[in-house]
């Protein structure tokens, strides 16, 4: 059953095409449905291929199975395949990536409804799937980078899809532009590792022997800067809040549930040559992030921003399990987040769509009663996030918690940052939940919200459903219940265990349970009884992200700041933004050769002439030494 | 004092670059050709003295084919002046210069 | 034979099989003119375009004839080794002649519109392609200089003769003076070749460097530095490049494509054969040189591109960064290398093709401003995918052959342990994307409001824009038979 592996990247491809084809002619809601058949069949491809694998034996390496479709490559010493590897993780990664995805999907049908585009987002949809798919069953990291720069398209597509919206242009360009730098570490670091390595294909690079420290160390922060780029890292995650542009479907799958956590996937993918420096950098940037990131989101109106950052936030955490070696821990919170973040992005869309595509929390309120299914699952959503038990979130934070404090260089400290930072979002999640739910009704009299379709509450029900007992695939205190580990065990080059006592465990858990309350008593005394003054808790200089976003405009890109005004003058189209991404020292280094190009032959002639003294110069110098 | 083959060499090469500095600081396109033949006469010297110091007949046949490619490239050459001096007479090499940047 | 004979004179043996193809080209050339001067009246197109593309398609028959010739009989040369019949000679023969196919496709309908006589431009375009063939296939330098100048002086005539155009008449101009300069550089190289070795002769001259302990390296360096300035400015690789743009912007647009494509192909295919096949053994010499200008060309390329406003500029600059992205291949200085540019240079060749034919649909040449691009991909959307497709591949996007030739150029830069050169491949790679994400941006980003443009379409166009992109496409995910002919086609000098 595990050579059906094919099928499931096929699915969504052959939807794509569908959709391609004669996608306007059928409309809508059948391209809405043939998309999501093709996710959802696509999804029981991967159980299908989950039991193959399942059925064979865990120890003797028979649970990884290759599939080479064609030799791609023959390139001088370098072969490429195209093949996929099923292997615990790669399968893993599938399922919640179909999983998320066909509800998504689902979910898309209701909420693109009367959209002048409708089946033009489901081909994006369908694609982005496709291209995620490749991402993670690829045997080799070409054919990975295929689906690297496959969902970066999307993903760029995606999020400018409302393109008549100035800033929806914008924000994909930025996506573009940063995800590019992480290309350029991917691309880097590919060639790094044939040159060391002599292949690209993961099963014999996790069998090479091992590269000399400094090699390695570049390798994986060469590694680290792409995963940076996708999964946004600190300092390259500008992009995702601006992401936020696109429609709210594709925030959840793209921007929350899949996409940003094929950085992570990467990662655990090569954990076999990640140094041991390297991961220190990636557990301090991981942690750097999260608490950034919970900063920013504290003093965020928009409801979707505050995902956003928390989406960031909750990236870092998972940075910061690989970088304390708990790959294992990383991957059980990447889905526990695909399943409770999907599902909050899905239930601020029904929100946003109940309340005419009002995103400003100040103008909400009370929306219990009117929208019973959304506010109830977003509760759930908010739970589990929250670090409360026995709500997913918590078991999967707190065994990151736990790796954290078990670091050997500066675990506690990296233990007491995560700590804050499971305080912040207790607070900000509590926050959200309250300006959107209860309290009082601040939107204006013409406002008539409603709560949404049953094709956009059954995924919100199922994913609540998922982020409750979603922490059941890998419990922790009794060794059997570890799922999750024992499966993902095989593919580890060197398996991490904890080495506290139970005891410690249960204090370090305690602790972060009542760190957990602690936040979300403040946010209710704050918020709802009104006992703290709400304004000293959200300084503007938290509101603006700490102008980081803003500095970077003003140096590197953005809307509405100077150097944006003088590129829309260079060039009056929307597309400077991108041109101007690429940096003001690029932009700087083209102004200062292009007097070169002045039109006057007798000046090209001079360009001749001294290009050639130039090369009599060094050839005569090379004879000379 | 006897005239070696360097001799020639050091001439052709002064040719070449005479011609090469030419091109470089006069305006007007016909001379600028003729600069142009100017180099090319300075290479056909330094094939001729090259034939005389290897003894080989093959340098001074490359010179009858540089002279007919040299002929060619001056029809055209003179061609194209003589278009544009009859649509705006008087222009000079660094009128042509409105494609640029 | 008698008359040579008799003045003590052995006519060197000539494999007339051999020059078929150009021998085809050029009596399609003087065919044409032939009967364009009988004909009463102004003789039609379809004439020209028809002889061509009859032309270009029997003389791609005997190439594949030869192809097969050559892999059971092994390379040879011919006419007292001037001319080598080996497998680069007739990979490049292929290339030029599916190239002259498409040009002569693309200068159908733009002929017409634009009132420009087609007998003679048919003419030209058979001569630069001969020439082109030639250079490719020279093993004797002075052979090799007038198949270059068969090549360029047909160019020069091919953008004066939109003469109504003052643009069409400067580039012509700066062409000219400046192609001719050059030329005068590479010819000087070759007289300090002759008088290094002793011989024009590729042949020859590995031979002679390879058995002889060199006394005289000062003149073969700067032998070896003039020919690189010479065909460094026909690839316009950097500092050589400045003319591109402009030419590029004033020429006609399938000119422009010709001139992107073949003459840069043939550039590159003189480069390979004179420096890595003849000078092999001074490698250490002149790859540091290439290496240098490789990078100068990349970082230039990458650079200007994001500066312009005019999409003929823009894809003047982009084929600027692809000859560094060859000249990275050049430099290595190996097998794999040169397969790499060889790989290259063909695909490049129909992606780049592809592009002008769509430019030069878009309308009129006097200036091609990015914003005449607006919202085709809601007023024409299967053009408008077909462009993204081609620029995607120029930018190198996986699974389109842009993708494929671009890692096999850096993995040979890699081997060859040019870390910083294929570091900075990668990088400007990524800069250079944004050009091409602005056109495409353009093109579908706009306000509803606004409607695109409607350019006409002739089939010929389509036809040539479909089978690009499909070639393109396919390419990207079996490149396995080009690779493979890439590599059966490294240069090889035979003394024959």
């Amino acid at each position: 059953m595990v050579e059906l592996v094919w099928l499931i990247p096929a699915l969504p491809l052959i939807g794509f095409l569908i959709l391609l084809l004669v996608g306007s002619r059928i409309g809508e809601p059948r391209a809405g449905w043939v998309a999501t058949t093709a996710a959802a069949g696509s999804f029981l491809a991967a159980v299908v291929v989950l039991a193959g694998l399942l059925g064979k034996d865990a120890h003797s390496g028979d649970r990884s199975y290759e599939l080479v479709l064609f030799q791609w490559l023959p390139s001088g010493s370098l072969k490429v395949e195209a093949g996929f590897l099923v292997d615990p993780l790669s399968i893993t990664m599938a399922l919640f990536v179909t999983g998320v995805g066909a509800l998504i999907h689902l979910y898309s049908i209701g909420y693109m409804h009367g959209d002048p585009k409708y089946s033009k987002f489901f081909l994006y949809l369908n694609l982005f799937l496709f291209s995620m798919l490749m991402l993670v069953f690829g045997n080799n990291l070409v054919v990975t980078f295929l689906g690297w720069e496959g969902v970066g398209a999307c993903s760029y597509f995606l999020i400018s899809f409302w393109h008549r919206r100035e800033s929806a242009a914008t924000a994909g360009k930025k996506a573009f532009v940063t995800n590019r730098v992480g290309d350029w570490g991917f691309m880097v670091a590919t060639f790094a590792i044939w040159s060391a390595l002599g292949t690209v294909t993961y099963t014999e690079i996790a069998s090479s022997p091992a590269m000399s420290a400094a090699a390695g160390t570049a390798v994986s922060l060469l590694l680290f800067v792409a995963a940076a780029g996708k999964s946004a890292q600190l300092p390259l995650y500008v992009w995702l809040p601006d992401a936020m542009e696109g429609p709210t479907p594709v925030s959840a799958m793209v921007h929350a549930a899949t996409m940003v956590t094929s950085g992570v996937y990467l990662l655990v993918r090569m954990n076999g040559l990640l140094t041991d420096d390297a991961l220190l950098v990636i557990a301090v940037i991981g942690a750097a992030t999260a608490l950034f990131a919970a900063l920013s989101a504290v003093a965020q109106h928009d409801i979707k921003k505050v995902l956003a950052y928390s989406t960031i936030s909750q990236l870092g955490f998972m940075f910061l399990a690989i970088g304390s070696g708990a790959y294992v821990a990383a991957i059980f919170h990447v889905i526990t987040h695909a399943f409770f973040k999907a599902l909050l992005f899905l239930g601020s869309g029904s929100v946003i769509h109940g309340m005419h595509d009002e995103q400003d929390m100040r103008k909400m309120g009370a929306l219990r009663a009117l929208m019973p299914i959304t506010a109830g699952t977003f509760i759930v959503g908010w739970l589990a996030i929250a670090g409360v038990p026995p709500f997913s979130g918590f078991w999967s934070k707190d065994e990151i918690l736990l790796a954290a404090w078990e670091q050997k260089n500066i675990g506690p400290l990296l233990w007491f940052v995560g700590l804050v930072t499971a305080l912040l979002t207790a607070y900000y999640m509590t926050r959200q939940v309250i300006l959107v739910f209860f309290g009082e009704q601040r939107w204006d009299e013409d406002v008539h919200p409603h709560e949404s379709s049953w094709t956009m509450t059954l995924p919100l029900c199922l994913l609540a459903g998922a982020a409750i007992v979603g922490g059941g695939i890998n419990l922790p205190l009794v060794k059997e219940w570890l799922v999750l580990e024992h499966f993902l065990e095989p593919i580890f080059a060197h398996p991490h265990h904890f080495s506290s006592g139970t005891s410690t465990k249960v204090v370090l858990a305690v602790i972060s349970v009542v760190i957990g309350v602690l936040g979300i008593t403040i946010a209710t005394l704050a918020w709802l009884f009104r006992r703290i003054p709400t304004e000293q808790l959200e300084p503007e200089f938290l509101e603006n992200a700490m102008y980081v976003d803003s500095t970077y405009a003003r140096v590197v890109s953005g809307p509405g700041t100077s150097s944006f005004q003088k590129a829309a003058d260079f060039d009056k189209g929307v597309v400077d933004g991108a041109v101007n991404g690429v940096g003001a020292a690029v932009r700087k280094l083209g102004q200062l050769i292009q007097p070169a190009q002045s039109g006057y032959m007798r000046n090209y002639a001079t360009g001749v002439a001294i290009g050639a003294l130039m090369i009599l110069v060094v050839l005569a110098w090379g004879l000379l030494l | 004092m006897e005239i070696t083959t360097g001799w020639y060499l050091v001439l052709g090469a002064l040719l070449f670059v005479i011609g090469g500095t030419g091109l470089l600081i006069r305006r007007n396109p016909l001379v600028m050709l003729m600069c142009v033949e100017l180099m090319l006469n300075g290479v056909n010297l330094t094939f001729v003295a090259f034939a005389q110091r290897l003894n080989d007949i093959g340098g001074q046949t490359v010179v009858f084919f540089v002279l007919v490619v040299a002929a060619a490239e001056v029809v055209v050459g003179l061609g194209l002046v003589v278009a544009i001096l009859r649509r705006q007479p008087g222009t000079t090499a660094d009128d042509l210069s409105a494609l640029k940047g | 034979m008698f008359a040579p004979q008799l003045l003590g004179f052995v006519s060197p043996s000539i494999n007339w099989w051999a020059l078929l193809p150009q021998m085809i080209l050029l009596g399609a050339a003087l065919l044409i003119l032939l009967l364009s001067s009988l004909a009463p009246r102004r003789s039609s197109t379809t004439f020209a375009t028809v002889t061509t593309l009859s032309a270009a398609i029997t003389a791609y028959f005997v190439s594949i004839g030869l192809w097969y010739d050559v892999e059971r009989e092994g390379a040879s040369s011919s006419i007292a080794s001037a001319f080598g019949v080996d497998g680069f000679s007739i990979f490049f023969t292929m290339l030029i002649l599916i190239a002259l196919a498409i040009t002569a496709l693309l200068s159908h309908h733009y002929l017409d519109r634009e009132g420009i006589d087609p007998p003679e431009f048919h003419a030209l375009l058979l001569c630069s392609a001969a020439g082109a063939i030639v250079m490719a296939a020279a093993n004797d330098l002075v052979v090799m200089f007038l198949g270059l100048e068969a090549l360029s002086i047909a160019i020069y005539v091919m953008i004066a003769m939109h003469s109504r155009r003052s643009e069409a008449r400067e580039s012509a101009v700066k062409y000219f003076v400046l192609g001719a300069f050059s030329s005068a550089f590479l010819l000087y190289g070759i007289a300090l070749t002759y008088g290094a070795t002793g011989s024009t002769n590729l042949v020859h001259v590995r031979e002679y460097l390879d058995a002889v302990v060199f006394r005289d390296q000062h003149m073969l360096m700067a032998a070896m530095g003039l020919l690189l300035v010479g065909l460094s400015f026909k690839v316009a690789a950097a500092p050589f490049h400045f003319w591109a743009p402009d030419v590029y912007q004033g020429a006609p647009s399938p000119v422009t494509g010709w001139m992107a494509s073949i003459a840069k192909a043939a550039g590159f295919a003189a480069l390979l054969r004179i420096f890595f096949a003849a000078f092999a053994s001074h490698d250490s010499d002149w790859s540091p040189v290439v290496a240098v200008l490789a990078f100068v060309t990349l970082v230039v390329g990458a650079v200007m591109a994001i500066l312009q406003t005019d999409v003929k500029r823009m894809l003047a600059f982009s084929s600027i960064s692809h000859a560094g992205y060859v000249l990275v291949a050049v430099q290595s200085a190996s097998n794999d290398g040169t397969a790499a540019a060889l790989f290259y240079l063909f695909t490049y060749t129909l992606m780049v093709l592809g592009t002008f034919a769509v430019v030069g649909a878009m309308g009129s040449d006097d200036d091609h401003p990015l914003t005449r691009y607006a919202g085709l991909g809601r007023s024409k959307p299967l053009i408008a995918l077909s462009l993204t497709a081609l620029l995607l591949a120029q930018a190198g996007v996986p699974t389109t052959s842009g993708f494929i030739a671009k890692f096999q150029v850096i993995s040979a830069a890699v081997s060859n342990q040019s870390y910083f050169l294929a570091g900075a491949a990668m990088v400007t790679a990524v800069i250079g994307a944004f050009m091409y994400l602005r056109i495409i941006m353009t093109m579908y980003v706009v306000d509803d409001d606004e409607s695109g443009p409607s350019p006409v379409w002739h089939w010929t166009t389509s036809t040539v824009v479909l089978g690009t992109v499909i070639f393109t496409m396919v390419l990207g995910l079996v490149p396995q038979f080009l690779i493979e002919f890439a590599e059966q086609a490294v240069p090889i000098l035979i003394r024959g």
